[in-house]
Parts: structure tokens; C-alpha cells; sequence
């Protein structure tokens, strides 16, 4: 069972809610929906197709949008446990409990986490959005999630994971086992709003079925403790296929391992993946990237960008590249440095300060076009990056 | 008063002197010619007006419209009214050229483009590539349409263009040269044109030209003369040519 309550103590931002699943966000207290917002979360969720929220150890949300009624289906992952026997099958399946001590500590005990399901052919054009938030002091927030996008399905999602910045000490285990079927396209996006005190261990793994498409985008630009992680995507299907995107800002003595992996066994499988990494103020970062093909007719290219602006900070760039079948044709692009002077002194002939200049190539170095994303959220995106990372 | 002046600039590039107490005026409402063969500092001229680092003044001063900018850094003095075109811009990863176009106008990120601008843009053929980042996979051509737009956006007193003439199609050079010329006699600005071949000489109208050797500017005289000697007997006649004259445009 869920823990329910504040046995480490709260900052008095406890709901009632109830844990009714078709609930929406009404019974949130706003202050914690305003610092939600903050992180992509759309309040009002008028334009979006289903919303689920999980405060704590609770899931104090999760609504389909009535337009999207029989479209999809969101809800606590404990709940659907009990409606569907057969969703078992899919917890621990791609993620190992024995993994770590992470992944133990979860299988032991979780609070919940969501279940997303979209139905077959279903084309969803709303992003369905989800929000992990901890308001309580020392909280050690443990989820697990499921998503299945059924065959032939379309859809983005949208998850913020977030800490109240009156909250200092806490972590996050997250686990997400997420399965593309068939024919699908899901479109995955992540931001992470955690605070100078978080510590972050999501355990993601996603499985990719014939003609087949998972895009997984990544956006950390708020400071944090310490956030590690290393996905997985297994293109199993056929021409299924893959890409990672990440926007990384490390500030404030943040420390981020961040990898991603791609497994290409399915004929024809590609992955891509696309990292973008700006380290200051005595950051940490190594951002790691692994594509092993494993069929002959798979392809695979990996780029990794950095820049280091200052001499406290770290970057370490490890791409890897692993072929076992003749035939695989993988590659990689890593470039660590600094901003070019050159294009710092182009931008101040075309009547920039040398600070705007920066500032703008930083902001183009983030640029939020390499997610993939619809109109609507790349404007969002943008927003959060340009609040965040103070790169406005 | 001259738009433009260099009085005796002496500048040296990676600790070797490049130019040597040149001096010149450029005038208002007209486009200057420099000539000069590979390696004269033709471009270290132009890049030494416009303040770009790594070019270093060792004497000399220069003025925009009688103000002395010697001491002013880049942004400075495109504030004032300088505008360089590049003959390599760097590519910048997520800068799209519609956004440094509207920095150009001195937009906001938000604001559109008027009906006139848009205009512009599509007979610089650039439409297509208002989300493309700056310069990346840009050709040639492309990115010297790019370069002489911005520069016309930027509406500047003084227009530097690095040979906007080099590896442009014919049908792109004409255009630039005619947009160049509308902009220059309608505004009463001045530009400094470095050419290579002449090419330009074709298409815009100039009635001074120059040419860049030894580190100073010699035979100052009607451009078309000029390209009609260095065609016919090469840089190499001007390097041995008795007649240079370093008197300054009449």
C-alpha cells in the first residue's frame, strides 16, 4: 500500500484530496499548482487530453479530458494493477528489480506512479501531462510507472517531476517501463525541476515494436543535487525507431550523470540521439551515450555537444559504440568547449553586448526545435529554459 | 566631412604589421572599391574599422563622421553606424537567421516582420530560411545573401562588405550590387567593397577605386580603370608600377 501521510514531516501543503481516480486538479491548493506550472504543468488542462498528478506519497489526480473519453486511459498505477490482472505482466518486465539498490528499494515499496494507456489507432493531439511533485521535507518519493501507446496509436506526453522550492532535502526513485506497440508514435518528454537538495535516481526502460516510434526528450535546467540516470530503448520491432534529446544546465555545483542507451535489435531499427550540455557555476557533468547494433541492418548516430563556461565546472563526454553483427553502421559526434569567440564577435557586430551575445548563443546551443515537440510546447519549453537557466 | 576616415593606422595581426600608416577618406552617398591581390590585408582593413578583436591599432586614428571610434570596441561602433559582411560567418548551433534579422531591425524576438521586410527577404530568396540556424548548411551564395540582408537591415552609415562578389551566381550578384547601390544612394551611406576579380564592378556604380599593397593604399582612380589595368597586366604590374599615387581620392 501507498504511505500515506507526512511521516517525515510537511511543510503544511498537504491536500485533501481524495483518491478518487477521475479527479481533477481542483482540490490542489493553487500554491502548489502555480509551482507545478513552473515546470510545464498546465493547470487549467484545458489543452490537454488527460492529466495525472502524484503529490507525495498519493496520486491526488488523473482525468481524461472528456473530448479524449475511450481515446486513453490515466490512472494510479495500483488502481489499474487491480482493474487489468494482465498489467502485471508489464511491471518489471524491461526494468530489472534487482538492478540496483534503487530498483529494490521501489520493488519493495512505492506509493504509486502512473498508468498511461493509449488505445489502438487512437491519435491523441492534446499532450497528455503528468506531474510528480514532492512538497515534504526528507521524503524518499518512490514510483513506478507504466505507459503502453497500443498499436498504430499517436500521442506526446509531457511530465514534470518537481520539488517545492521551500523544500530542501529530498529524492526521487522513479521507475518507468514504457512500451511502444506496433505501429505507434509516442513522444516523451521529461523536465525535471528539482532543488539544490534532490537527490534523482530514475530507472526508465521503453520497448519499441515493429515500425514503431519512441522519442524520449530530456530537459533539466534547474540546479539540483544529483540527479542519475542511464534509459534504455530496445528496438525489438522491425524499422522500429528511437531518439533521445536532452537539454542539460548544470548550475550551482549540480551534479548530473546522464546517459542514454539504445539496444537496435529489430531489423532496420535507427536510433538517434541528440545531447546538448551547458556546465557553470561548479557543475558536474558527464552525459554518456551508448547505441549497440545487433542487427545488420541497423543504424545509429549519437551527438553529444558541451560547452564549459567557467573553470570550477566539469563535462565529460562518453559516447560508446557497440556493433556485433557485420552490416551495422553507428556513429557519433561529441564536441566539448567553450562559446566560440568567433560567433560572440559576429553577434556584436550585428549590435549585441558581448552579454547579450552570450546569452543568445547560449539560448540557441538549448535550442528546444532538436525535441520534436508541437507548437504549443516548444513555446513552453522554451519558457522554462529561459526562466531557469537565467539564459534570457 | 567624410563619412569615413583612417588617418595614418598602422595594424599588426598575430604580432605581424599588416598595414602601415594607411590613411583615406571615404565619401558619402558612394561605394569605394578596394582592390588588391590574395594576402594584401584587404580584409584586415575592413576588420580593423569595424574593431574586431585580435586587430590591433598600433598608431593611427580613425573617425565615423568626424568621431574619433580608434578606442571603441565592436558593438560599439556598430551602435554608431559600422555594419561588416563576412567572407566566412561562423555558424551558430540554434540562432535561426529569422531571429538575428529581427535583432538586426532591432526587433524583439516576438515581433514580426512588416510586409516591406518580408518582401526584402524573399528577393534575397531567404524566406525558406527564416528557422534555419545561421550559416548552417548555408551555401555560398546563401550565406552571402545572408550577410549583405542583415547588413541592409541593420541600416548602417557605413557598409564594409568582404567580397560579396566571390562565389555568388550571377543572377544573386545582381541583385545584392543593385540592393547595395538603391541602399547606399538612397541613404547617403558609403561603402567599402573589397573585390577580387571586379566582378562587382559590373553591377554597381562606383567612381573610386584603390588598391591595397605593401601594406598601404595606392592609385587612387576611376575603379573600371583600375580592374582594366590589373586584368591586363596583373597585380604584379602594380606591385612594379611607377606611377602609384598615395594622394587620396579628389
Amino acid at each position: 500500500m501507498s504511505g500515506n501521510g507526512s511521516r517525515n514531516g510537511s511543510t503544511g501543503t498537504s491536500t485533501n484530496a481524495s483518491r478518487g481516480e477521475e479527479s481533477g486538479l481542483v482540490r490542489i491548493p493553487h500554491e502548489i499548482l502555480a509551482e507545478a506550472e513552473q515546470a510545464g504543468l498546465e493547470a487549467e488542462a484545458k489543452s490537454r487530453s488527460a492529466t495525472f498528478f502524484h503529490l507525495n506519497q498519493e496520486t491526488v489526480a488523473a482525468k481524461v479530458n472528456e473530448l479524449y473519453e475511450g481515446k486513453l486511459e490515466i490512472m494510479d498505477v495500483k488502481a489499474a494493477l487491480r482493474r487489468y490482472p494482465w498489467l502485471s505482466d508489464y511491471m518489471w518486465k524491461i526494468v530489472s528489480k534487482d538492478k540496483d539498490e534503487f530498483t529494490k528499494k521501489v520493488a519493495d515499496e512505492y506509493s504509486g506512479g502512473y498508468f498511461i494507456r493509449i488505445m489502438p489507432g487512437a491519435e491523441i493531439t492534446f499532450p497528455l501531462q503528468s506531474c510528480l511533485m514532492i512538497t515534504q521535507r526528507n521524503l524518499e518519493q518512490r514510483i513506478h510507472n507504466i505507459i503502453i501507446a497500443e498499436e498504430g496509436s499517436r500521442a506526446h506526453i509531457i511530465t514534470s517531476c518537481l520539488q517545492h522550492s521551500s523544500v530542501a532535502n529530498a529524492s526521487h526513485l522513479g521507475i518507468s517501463e514504457i512500451y511502444v506497440k506496433r505501429n505507434a508514435m509516442l513522444n516523451f518528454t521529461m523536465i525535471h525541476h528539482w532543488s539544490e537538495e534532490t537527490l534523482v535516481r530514475p530507472r526508465s526502460a521503453a520497448e519499441i515494436g515493429d515500425g514503431a516510434t519512441f522519442v524520449s526528450n530530456y530537459v533539466c535546467v534547474r540546479p539540483v543535487r544529483d540527479v542519475q540516470m542511464y534509459p534504455v530503448a530496445y528496438c525489438r520491432g522491425n524499422d522500429s525507431r528511437v531518439s533521445f534529446n536532452s537539454i542539460l544546465y548544470g548550475q550551482r555545483d549540480s551534479l548530473l550523470d546522464i546517459g542514454s542507451r539504445a539496444v537496435l535489435s529489430g531489423r532496420g531499427s535507427r536510433a538517434e540521439m541528440v545531447s546538448r550540455a551547458i556546465a557553470r557555476e561548479g557543475s558536474k557533468m558527464i552525459i554518456r551515450g551508448m547505441i549497440e547494433g545487433e542487427n545488420p541492418e541497423c543504424r545509429g548516430h549519437l551527438e553529444c555537444r558541451g560547452l564549459l563556461m567557467d573553470d570550477r565546472s566539469f563535462m565529460q563526454s562518453i559516447p560508446e559504440l557497440v556493433a556485433t553483427k557485420k552490416g551495422v553502421e553507428i556513429t557519433h559526434e561529441a564536441a566539448v568547449g567553450k562559446v566560440s569567440e568567433k560567433e560572440i564577435t559576429y553577434l556584436m557586430t550585428r549590435r549585441l553586448s558581448r552579454d547579450q551575445a552570450v546569452s543568445l548563443i547560449i539560448r540557441g546551443f538549448m535550442d528546444v526545435s532538436i525535441l520534436g515537440l508541437p507548437e504549443a510546447l516548444n513555446a513552453e519549453i522554451k519558457r522554462i529554459i529561459s526562466t531557469s537557466a537565467g539564459a534570457g | 566631412m567624410a563619412m569615413l576616415e583612417a588617418r595614418d593606422i598602422t595594424v599588426r595581426v598575430e604580432g605581424r604589421l599588416i598595414l602601415k600608416d594607411l590613411s583615406f577618406k571615404l565619401k558619402e552617398g558612394t561605394s569605394h572599391i578596394l582592390f588588391g591581390p590574395n594576402g594584401s590585408g584587404k580584409t584586415t582593413l575592413i576588420s580593423a574599422l569595424m574593431g574586431l578583436p585580435g586587430y590591433e591599432i598600433l598608431s593611427g586614428r580613425m573617425f565615423l563622421q568626424g568621431v574619433d571610434i580608434t578606442e571603441k570596441g565592436v558593438d560599439e561602433r556598430a551602435r554608431l553606424g559600422m555594419a561588416i559582411s563576412f567572407q566566412n560567418p561562423p555558424e551558430i548551433t540554434g540562432v535561426k537567421l529569422g531571429d538575428l534579422l529581427r535583432l538586426c531591425l532591432g526587433k524583439t524576438e516576438a515581433e514580426g516582420f512588416s510586409a516591406e521586410e518580408r518582401e526584402r527577404i524573399e528577393a534575397f530568396r531567404l524566406t525558406s530560411f527564416l528557422d534555419r540556424d545561421i550559416n548552417v548548411g548555408f551555401s555560398g551564395g546563401e550565406r552571402k545573401r545572408s550577410e549583405i540582408l542583415q547588413l541592409l537591415f541593420l541600416k548602417p552609415k557605413v557598409l564594409l562588405l568582404d567580397e560579396p562578389d566571390s562565389g555568388v551566381d550571377v543572377e544573386s550578384l545582381r541583385m545584392i550590387a543593385a540592393e547595395i547601390q538603391r541602399y547606399v544612394e538612397s541613404t547617403g551611406s558609403s561603402a567599402l567593397i573589397i573585390t577580387h576579380k571586379g566582378d562587382i564592378l559590373d553591377h554597381v556604380k562606383a567612381s573610386y577605386g584603390c588598391v591595397l599593397l605593401d601594406g598601404q593604399l595606392h592609385c587612387f582612380a576611376d575603379p573600371t580603370s583600375i580592374y582594366e589595368d590589373i586584368k591586363r597586366l596583373g597585380y604584379e604590374e602594380c606591385v612594379a608600377c611607377r606611377r602609384r599615387t598615395r594622394e587620396g581620392w579628389k
